[in-house]
């Protein structure tokens, strides 16, 4: 009854072409916007945002960044963590070299750095499909992790071959480092996530995404049709890594502060990533999102609830908690194979005829 | 000889050695991918589980001699372990495969990485998670008659070599002569076509697994013998990928030369390559240099040829 069409009318193209056709979903979308932007920064505090708010906006960039290709060009990946490695450490390099560049233009730039590496990391893509590309992309994986360990140039010959990050201002606002305020880091981020979804939804439903989505279903038929593979291919790597370098800057900068290759974008990340935007929904921006938010909430409120609600010891909590994830995962693949998209989209559907089915 | 050829000849004969036991854990993917189309990540913790399971049963730090007082023999603690991979691989059918029937490769992939995630932190909570030292009679130490000649192999690697052979030949016979075995080609086949003559596919699916849970348990018992049985077993699948890709993921003697030729690479790499920029190559060698064999046989040097039609 109150998600219902009914007589919303569309006199111009421009209307019937709208992102969200749909009243409802417009609302609804401008009220999450709003408390995004208008409420959480002031109620926001160090514990919400570092554990809660920045993991979930940059492993949401990242994953919406993954599911463009994967979701969308249905290219599986396993480097997303050396992709957001190589986003992590252009930014270091980049505002080490030149203190004085805007932040933004920095992020900017190690996007396009991790897009140029994306690019030449999918070119077997040309060549190999499926899953022995899957295996091909943690050449990648493992290659740069190890580059950037070795490589002292990368990490500015540190000791230690950490890299830290220096504080940064934007608009007179410190969002890096120990003294930015919560919702200064936040907003940054949150600009930034809403930005490049926007485009995300735009570019997927524009050429390049369709041409994506043919190569996605079958490529040979799509070749038949007169789209270039390679190309499509090579795009959706592009715009995939430059979306996570983007995030890879993000996590580095914004929230982590310091990062050291091996643990900070080890393989785990690269699953991590894969399974929210399974979880979320292959194909889905939307999708993207859910899949990150569970996947980085999960671990806390479990934790929260055995190690606070059960007061059990913190090492078996560590134990139970792993199996747990891997139990819940094995679950949803069972329950919804295509994610909480495809439960969001029932619920919808559902929605219309509430409360009188027939 | 010089003594360079001969440490050429060392280094080759250590990355064969490598090479086999890459394979058995290779082996375990392939048997598990013919038979139900599906890429088991869990493949490493399952020799890690396997091998922590067994170092309970025959070990006196064990918690089966904490229960009981006593621990088995050898033999048995391996009869007991097989036991616990059969069931393992009966629990895996009944509370996920049955369901995941007809999903994507890549949702099975996930499931696989989650059921890695279970067994590892389960195996945490059941066995501990500090380094056991897992010892059932394997010798170790150089092999006298080729030290007298010069070159210095190790027992432990020729062992290992020699299981991994036996361990392939009953798998060639269990497959080719038995009643189920040939059950088990039509599955690998045909999925449908072995459905409609009347193949229980369930009942396959669990003997496929227990079988891969037995490569598995061998495969843990040679890596544990060698360095102990830890977390960094379950990562020996990371190794098993690239070997994979490189013979095919249809192909038994695929698994085995595709696990010669990585290991034999990846210590000649790390010996002669490895110093000049860095070392630690080994990580990313393997899979690069299945990338190069790649480029020319897309589908792996014996997978089966992709035929594709619109």
């Amino acid at each position: 009854m109150i998600y219902r069409e009914t007589g919303q009318f569309k006199a111009t193209y421009d209307a019937d072409q709208a992102i969200f056709p749909i009243a409802q979903d417009r609302w609804f979308v401008w009220a999450v916007m709003a408390v995004a932007f208008l409420v959480i920064p002031f109620v926001i505090d160090d514990y919400w945002a570092a554990a809660v708010f920045l993991p979930l906006l940059t492993y949401g960039l990242a994953a919406l960044g993954l599911n463009l290709l994967t979701g969308y060009c249905g290219q599986v990946s396993l480097g997303t963590g050396a992709f957001l490695a190589v986003g992590a450490f252009s930014t270091f390099k980049l505002v080490t070299m030149f203190p004085e560049m805007n932040f933004i233009v920095v992020v900017l730039l190690s996007g396009c750095v991790t897009a140029a590496v994306g690019v030449v990391f999918g070119l077997p893509s040309g060549r190999i499909k499926g899953f022995y590309l899957a295996v091909a992309t943690l050449a990648a994986q493992f290659f740069l992790v190890w580059l950037f360990n070795k490589v002292g140039w990368f990490f500015n010959y540190s000791p230690t071959g950490q890299i830290t990050m220096p504080p940064v201002s934007v608009f007179g606002f410190e969002i890096t480092g120990p003294s930015a305020t919560p919702a200064a880091s936040y907003l940054f981020c949150l600009t930034f996530v809403v930005v490049f979804a926007l485009l995300a939804k735009n570019i997927v439903r524009g050429r390049i995404g369709r041409e994506w989505m043919a190569i996605r279903d079958m490529d040979i038929a799509a070749e038949l049709i007169g789209i270039r593979p390679l190309r499509a291919k090579l795009t959706a790597f592009a715009v995939s890594s430059f979306y996570i370098g983007v995030a890879g800057s993000l996590y580095f900068a914004v929230w982590l502060g310091a990062a050291e290759p091996t643990d900070t974008f080890g393989i785990d990340q690269s699953f991590l990533v894969l399974f929210m935007i399974i979880v979320g929904g292959l194909g889905s921006v939307l999708g993207s999102f859910l899949g990150a938010a569970f996947i980085t909430l999960m671990p806390i409120v479990l934790k929260n609830t055995m190690v606070g609600g059960l007061g059990m010891e913190v090492v078996t909590a560590k134990h139970v908690e792993i199996s747990l994830i891997g139990v819940l995962i094995v679950f949803i693949l069972i329950v919804e194979p295509h994610g909480f998209a495809r439960l969001w989209q029932i619920a919808k559907e559902k929605l219309r005829k509430w409360p009188f089915p027939y | 000889m010089s003594i360079e050829t001969i440490f050429f000849f060392e280094t080759v004969v250590s990355g064969l050695m490598t090479g086999v036991m890459y394979a058995l854990v290779a082996l375990g993917f392939v048997l598990i991918f013919k038979a139900s189309g599906l890429v088991n990540f869990a493949q490493g913790v399952m020799a890690l589980f396997a091998a922590l399971a067994l170092y309970d049963f025959i070990s006196p730090d064990g918690w089966v001699y904490a229960l009981f007082g006593f621990t088995f023999p050898v033999w048995a603690g391996i009869i007991l372990t097989i036991g616990v991979m059969i069931i393992l691989a009966w629990l895996i059918e009944r509370l996920m495969l049955q369901h995941l029937v007809k999903q994507e490769p890549i949702i099975l992939f996930m499931a696989s990485i989650g059921l890695a995630f279970v067994l590892e932190g389960v195996g945490d909570i059941l066995f501990g998670s500090d380094v056991k030292p897992l010892d059932i009679g394997i010798p170790q130490g150089a092999w006298d008659w080729a030290f007298d000649h010069g070159f210095y192999v190790e027992k432990l690697d020729l062992y290992a070599a020699a299981v991994a052979a036996v361990l392939v030949t009953v798998l060639a016979v269990f497959f080719h002569s038995t009643r189920i075995g040939r059950a088990l080609r039509a599955v690998a086949d045909d999925h449908q076509a072995a459905l409609s003559v009347g193949i229980n596919l369930r009942t396959i699916w669990v003997i496929v697994w227990s079988v891969a849970g037995v490569v598995a348990l061998v495969a843990g018992i040679m890596w544990g013998s060698k360095s102990g049985v830890q977390f960094s077993l379950s990562l020996i699948a990371l190794k098993a990928l690239p070997v994979l890709i490189l013979g095919g993921f249809t192909s038994v003697p695929g698994a085995i030369i595709g696990g010669l030729i990585i290991g034999v690479g990846e210590t000649l790499a790390a010996v002669y390559v490895g110093p000049y920029v860095g070392g630690a190559i080994e990580n990313w060698f393997a899979y690069m240099l299945a990338l190069v064999f790649l480029f020319f046989r897309p589908q792996g040097l014996f997978g089966e040829r992709i035929i594709e039609r619109v």
